[in-house]
C-alpha cells in the first residue's frame, strides 16, 4: 500500500518557501535587500521582524486626557450663550451656575426661573439647545444636562484630537515609527511609544509643548499675586472670569491676569502658525483662523478692541498682546519678542493645542545597552533551549526524532515568517513564546509517538499503528491546543505591550503546531514507511 | 529508549500522601502571604519608581545608599540585580503622594546623585550617559579627523560606532576612553581622552508607575485570571462532564496558589509578565489533566467491571510516560529560559519551572484522585454509584 505523497510534499515545500521569504524578505523585499547588503542576513531579518521597545530601547509612555476641562470649556460656552438667549427671551433668572464642575462637568444649572417663564426656558433651550436635555430640579431651579451620548462623542474627540496633536508633535521631531493611540486599558488615556527615544529630557520636550493652549480676554493684570489681583477688581472676580498665573518670561516676579472664562478662540481652530517680522523687522508671530474660528474671533476683536488678549497655555498666560484691530482670519502677535521666541510660540501654537490637558500617568526608558543584552540572553536560552529538545528527541525516538526535529525547525521557520509578513512586534517576552512554542509543540509530537507506540505494542503492523497513532492523538492534540490558546487570547485582550507579544508568538506558534506536529510529520512517516518492505520495523 | 513501560503504581493508595504535600505546600503559600512577605508586587502593580543601574566596577553599596540619602530618598530600596559580577544594581522608590506632574521627580533626582557621586569632571562629555546625536554634534564640533564642513555624516557614522561598541559589547558602560581603540578611528579616541570622559555608571532603564495604572493593572490582572480559570472550566464541561471540569479547574487553582505561593516565600516580585507566565500555566497545566481524563473515559467503557479507583489508576499509569515526557520537554526550556533569559525574564521563567513542576504533579495527585473523592461521596449519599464520563457526549476512543 503506497501513498500517493507528491502533491503533499509540494504543499509544505511551498509553506517552507513562502515563511522563509517572510523571514528574509518580508513585506518589503528591496529595503530587506538594501540590509542584507550592507549587514548580512541578520540586517535584513532585523529590517522584517520589528523589535518591540524592550529589545530595541526607547520610551513608553500612559497619559491620561483630562477629558472633563474639554466639556467644562464646552459648557461654560453654552452658559455664556444662554445668558444672552435667556435675557433675549425674556426669561428672568437669578443665576447660571455649574454645580459640580469637577466631576459632572456636563450639568448646568438655572436658578430663581419664575413659573410663568418656564415656557420660554423649555423653548430656548430646545431651539437652542438640541444636543441638552432640560429637567426640573428643586423649587424653581431647572438642570440642563448634555445629552450622555453628546458627552460621550465630545469626550472621546477630546481623546482623539490629543492623539492627533502628540502625533503632529512627535512626527515634527522624526522619531521613527512611533506609536501613539488610545490605551484600551484606562479610560480617556493614550500609549505613546518612542523607539529609539530614551533621554527622559527629550521627551519632556516632546510632549510638553502639546500642552492645552487657547486665547482669551484680559480682564486685569499682570499682578503681583492673586491677593492684589482681587483687590483691583473690588475684591470678587467675575463669575465669568478667573485668575490664572503668568508665565511670559519677561520678569522674574511671580504675575497673575484675570481672564475670561471661556475662550475667544481655542488651540484647534488655528491653523499655520509662522514666525515673521512686523513693518519695523521687529519678531512677531503670525498664524491663521479655520473659518468658524475666524467668524468668532472677527466678532469677538471687534467688541474689544484695544482691549488685550492673553495666550493661554496650560492654564498659565504666556502672552498678553493688545488688540490693535478687528482680526477675521489672519493674525498677527505683536509684542517685545526674541526670535528664539517668536519661534517657539510659533511652534506652540502650530502643533495644535491640545482641548484638555493631559498628565503622565506610567514611564517606562529602556536603554539600548539593556534591550542588546535582552537580545542576546534570549537568543541564548531560545538556543540551548532548542538543542536539548532537538537532541532528546532524537535519543529517546531515534528515527522518528529525525521527524519531530524537521516538524519542529518547520514550526519555527513558519512563526518567524509569520512575525517577519505581519509586522507583530517582537518583544522578550515574546522571544520567551518563541522558546515556550518549542516546548509545548514537541507534546504533540509525543502524543502522537507514544500512541503510535503503544499500538505497535498491541502487535499493529508499522502502517497501522501510524494511521491509529494520529487518530487518536488529534483530538487531544486540539484539546491541548485550545485550552493554551485561550489562556494566550485573554492575555492578549488584557496585556499591554509585552505581554501582548507573548501572547501572540505563542498563539501564532501553536497554530503552526498544528500543520507541523500533524500534517507534516504524517507525511513523513508515509514517506518513510513507503520505502520499506511490508513488515519491516519502524523506528520509533 | 524507552521511559516508563507497564508500570503499575498504585497512585491513589497514595492519596493521603499527595494531600500532605499538596496542603504544606499550599498551607505555607498562603500563611506567607497572609502574614510573612505577603504578595510581593512588582512596580508596575504597585506603583513607584525602578532605576537600573550599571557600574564599571563593582559598586560600593554604602557609597550609593548615601548617595541615595543624600537625594532625600531615605526609604529608598537598593538591591543587586543577577550575579555580582555584573555590577548592576536596582534602586527602587516607592510610590509617594505626590502629584502625577511630578511623576519623574524620582528618576532625576536620584540619577543627578549618581552623578554628583559616581560621575565626575562637569564639563566634559560623558560617553556612558550621552545619546549618539550628542556625541555627533560634539565630535563635529572637534572635527579630529579635519573633514571640514561636510563631516556630518562620517561622524554621525562614528558617533553611532561609539554607542553600539558601548551598548552591544560592553553592556552600556565604558570603563575609560581607552576602550574605544580599535572599534573608531584613533584620531577621535584621542580627541575623545582630551575632553570626553566615562563615569562609572549608566542608567539602563527606568520604570515609573502612577498609582492610577498600578490599581488599573491589579484589577485587570486578577480578571484576567479569573476569566482563564473560568474558560478552562467552560471548556471542560463542554468537552467531557461538569465534574470533570471542576476537578481540573481544582487542580490548576492549587497549582496557581502554590506558584503564587512560592513567589511569596522566596520574595520574588510578581510583575506583569509572572501574570502572563500564570496565565500559560493555567492553559498548559489543563494538558496532562485532559490527557488523563481522555484515557479514564476510555477505559470506562473498556473495563465496565472495575472500580473507578482502579481504572483511575490505570489510566494514569498508561499515560505516566507522556506526561512525564511532555512535560519534562516543556520543563526543559523553560528551564533554559530560567537559567540563560536574563534577568529581565527571571521572574517569568521562574513562575514556569515551579508551575510546570507542580502542574505535572496536581494533574495525577489532584484532578484524577478528586473524581474518585466525588463518586466515593456520591456514593455515600445517595447509595448509586454514579460513573461519571459514560454519559459524555463523545464516545470517541482517543488518545
Amino acid at each position: 500500500m503506497r501513498k500517493k505523497l507528491l502533491p503533499k510534499t509540494l504543499f509544505i515545500i511551498a509553506v517552507l518557501l513562502v515563511f522563509v521569504y517572510g523571514i528574509f524578505l518580508g513585506t518589503d523585499p528591496d529595503k530587506a535587500i538594501a540590509a542584507w547588503k550592507q549587514q548580512g542576513p541578520l540586517g535584513a531579518i532585523q529590517q522584517n521582524i520589528h523589535l518591540g521597545l524592550d529589545l530595541k530601547g526607547g520610551t513608553h509612555l500612559i497619559l491620561q486626557v483630562a477629558v472633563n476641562e474639554a466639556v467644562n470649556s464646552e459648557t461654560d460656552r453654552v452658559v455664556q450663550s444662554l445668558r444672552e438667549d435667556l435675557s433675549k427671551a425674556g426669561v428672568t433668572f437669578t443665576d447660571i451656575t455649574k454645580p459640580d464642575p469637577q466631576n459632572h462637568p456636563e450639568i448646568i444649572a438655572v436658578n430663581g426661573v419664575p413659573p410663568d417663564k418656564v415656557g420660554a426656558l423649555r423653548n430656548t433651550v430646545s431651539d437652542t439647545l438640541q444636543r441638552y436635555d432640560l429637567s426640573s430640579g428643586a423649587g424653581n431651579s431647572y438642570q440642563i444636562v448634555m445629552k450622555p451620548s453628546e458627552l460621550t462623542t465630545l469626550k472621546q474627540r477630546a481623546v482623539q484630537q490629543a492623539i492627533d496633536t502628540i502625533r503632529n508633535r512627535v512626527d515634527q521631531l522624526g522619531v521613527s515609527e512611533p506609536v501613539i493611540q488610545e490605551h484600551g486599558l484606562g479610560d480617556y488615556q493614550i500609549l505613546v511609544e518612542l523607539p529609539g527615544v530614551d533621554d527622559p529630557a527629550r521627551v519632556r520636550e516632546i510632549m510638553q509643548s502639546t500642552a492645552m493652549l487657547d486665547i482669551r480676554l484680559v480682564i486685569g493684570g499682570p499682578y503681583p499675586d492673586e491677593q492684589s489681583a482681587l483687590q483691583n477688581n473690588n475684591g470678587a472676580i467675575p463669575p465669568d472670569a478667573v485668575i490664572l498665573p503668568g508665565n511670559t518670561g519677561r520678569s522674574d516676579q511671580a504675575e497673575y491676569y484675570v481672564v475670561s472664562r471661556t475662550a475667544a478662540v481655542a488651540g484647534s481652530d488655528i491653523r499655520d502658525a509662522q514666525p515673521s517680522r512686523d513693518e519695523n523687522g521687529r519678531p512677531d508671530v503670525n498664524f491663521h483662523l479655520s473659518n468658524d474660528g475666524g467668524r468668532r474671533f472677527s466678532d469677538f476683536t471687534a467688541a474689544h478692541l484695544h482691549e488685550r488678549l492673553a495666550i493661554v497655555l496650560d492654564n498659565r498666560v504666556r502672552e498678553a498682546a493688545t488688540i490693535n484691530d478687528q482680526i477675521r482670519d489672519n493674525v498677527q502677535i505683536m509684542g517685545t519678542f526674541t526670535e528664539q521666541q517668536t519661534q517657539d510660540l510659533a511652534m506652540m501654537l502650530r502643533s495644535g493645542a491640545l482641548p484638555a490637558s493631559i498628565h503622565y500617568l506610567d514611564e517606562e526608558t529602556v536603554g539600548p545597552s539593556l534591550g542588546a543584552d535582552s537580545i542576546r540572553q534570549g537568543v541564548l536560552a531560545a538556543i540551548v533551549g532548542m538543542t536539548a529538545v532537538l537532541v532528546f528527541m532524537l535519543i529517546y525516538y531515534r528515527g522518528a526524532g529525525v521527524n519531530a526535529d524537521l516538524a519542529l525547525l518547520l514550526n519555527l521557520i513558519i512563526l518567524l515568517g509569520f512575525l517577519g509578513f505581519s509586522h507583530a512586534t517582537l518583544t522578550l517576552p515574546g522571544i520567551a513564546g518563541v522558546i515556550l512554542t518549542i516546548g509545548m509543540g514537541v507534546d504533540s509530537n509525543v502524543l502522537i509517538f507514544e500512541r503510535i507506540r503503544e499500538e505497535l505494542r498491541a502487535g499493529k503492523a508499522p502502517a497501522a499503528g501510524v494511521e491509529q497513532g494520529f487518530a487518536h492523538a488529534w483530538l487531544t492534540i486540539v484539546d491541548t491546543h485550545v485550552t493554551t490558546i485561550v489562556s494566550a487570547v485573554i492575555l492578549f485582550l488584557f496585556g499591554t505591550g509585552p505581554v501582548r507579544g507573548f501572547a501572540v508568538t505563542l498563539t501564532f506558534g501553536l497554530l503552526a503546531n498544528l500543520f507541523t506536529a500533524v500534517f507534516v510529520s504524517r507525511v513523513i512517516f508515509d514517506a518513510i514507511l513507503n520505502r520499506k518492505e511490508r513488515g519491516e520495523a519502524l523506528s520509533i | 529508549m524507552e521511559l516508563f513501560r507497564n508500570t503499575n503504581i498504585d497512585f491513589l493508595g497514595k492519596k493521603w500522601y499527595f494531600l500532605g504535600f499538596s496542603l504544606i505546600f499550599s498551607i505555607a503559600g498562603v500563611l506567607s502571604i497572609a502574614f510573612w512577605h505577603h504578595i510581593p508586587l512588582g512596580v508596575d502593580f504597585k506603583g513607584g519608581t525602578l532605576v537600573d543601574v550599571k557600574f564599571a566596577n563593582n559598586p560600593d553599596l554604602g557609597k550609593v545608599r548615601h548617595a541615595v540619602d543624600d537625594a532625600g530618598y531615605h526609604d529608598a530600596e537598593i538591591q543587586r540585580l543577577g550575579a555580582a559580577a555584573q555590577n548592576e544594581l536596582i534602586v527602587r522608590l516607592p510610590q509617594r503622594e505626590t502629584s502625577e506632574q511630578s511623576l519623574d521627580r524620582g528618576r532625576s533626582e536620584i540619577i543627578a546623585a549618581m552623578e554628583k557621586y559616581f560621575g565626575g569632571q562637569s564639563g566634559k562629555l560623558d560617553l556612558n550617559n550621552t545619546g549618539p546625536s550628542q556625541i555627533a554634534k560634539y565630535l563635529l564640533e572637534k572635527d579630529p579627523l579635519h573633514l571640514g564642513t561636510d563631516a556630518t555624516t562620517r561622524y554621525n557614522e562614528i558617533a553611532r560606532q561609539i554607542t553600539d561598541f558601548r551598548d552591544k559589547s560592553r553592556s552600556g558602560v565604558l570603563s575609560s576612553v581607552n576602550e574605544l581603540n580599535g572599534a573608531v578611528p584613533p584620531q577621535v579616541v584621542s580627541a575623545l581622552q582630551d575632553s570626553a570622559f566615562t563615569s562609572q555608571f549608566a542608567v539602563r532603564s527606568v520604570q515609573i508607575v502612577g498609582p492610577q495604572v498600578g490599581a488599573q493593572l491589579r484589577k485587570q490582572a486578577a480578571l484576567a485570571t479569573l476569566y482563564s480559570l473560568a474558560g478552562m472550566l467552560v471548556y471542560l464541561a463542554f468537552r467531557f462532564e461538569w465534574i470533570y471540569g471542576v476537578a481540573a479547574v481544582v487542580a490548576v487553582f492549587h497549582d496557581t496558589l502554590i506558584t503564587v505561593g512560592a513567589f511569596s516565600l522566596t520574595n520574588k516580585e510578581i510583575t506583569l509578565t509572572v501574570i502572563a507566565a500564570i496565565l500559560t500555566l493555567i492553559g498548559y497545566s489543563m494538558n496532562d489533566t485532559i490527557v488523563i481524563f481522555d484515557r479514564i473515559r476510555e477505559n470506562i467503557k473498556l473495563y465496565r467491571r472495575e472500580s473507578l479507583s482502579e481504572i483511575v489508576n490505570r489510566s494514569i499509569n498508561q499515560t505516566l510516560s507522556r506526561t512525564v515526557l511532555t512535560s519534562g520537554l516543556t520543563f526543559l526550556t523553560v528551564l533554559s529560559l530560567y537559567l540563560f533569559g536574563g534577568d529581565v525574564l527571571h521572574g517569568f521563567s521562574f513562575a514556569l519551572v515551579v508551575g510546570i513542576l507542580i502542574g505535572t504533579y496536581s494533574s495525577i495527585a489532584v484532578a484524577a484522585p478528586m473524581l474518585v473523592a466525588y463518586q466515593d461521596w456520591r456514593l455515600a449519599k445517595t447509595g448509586t454509584a454514579a460513573v461519571p464520563g459514560v454519559a459524555g457526549r463523545r464516545t470517541k476512543i482517543r488518545a
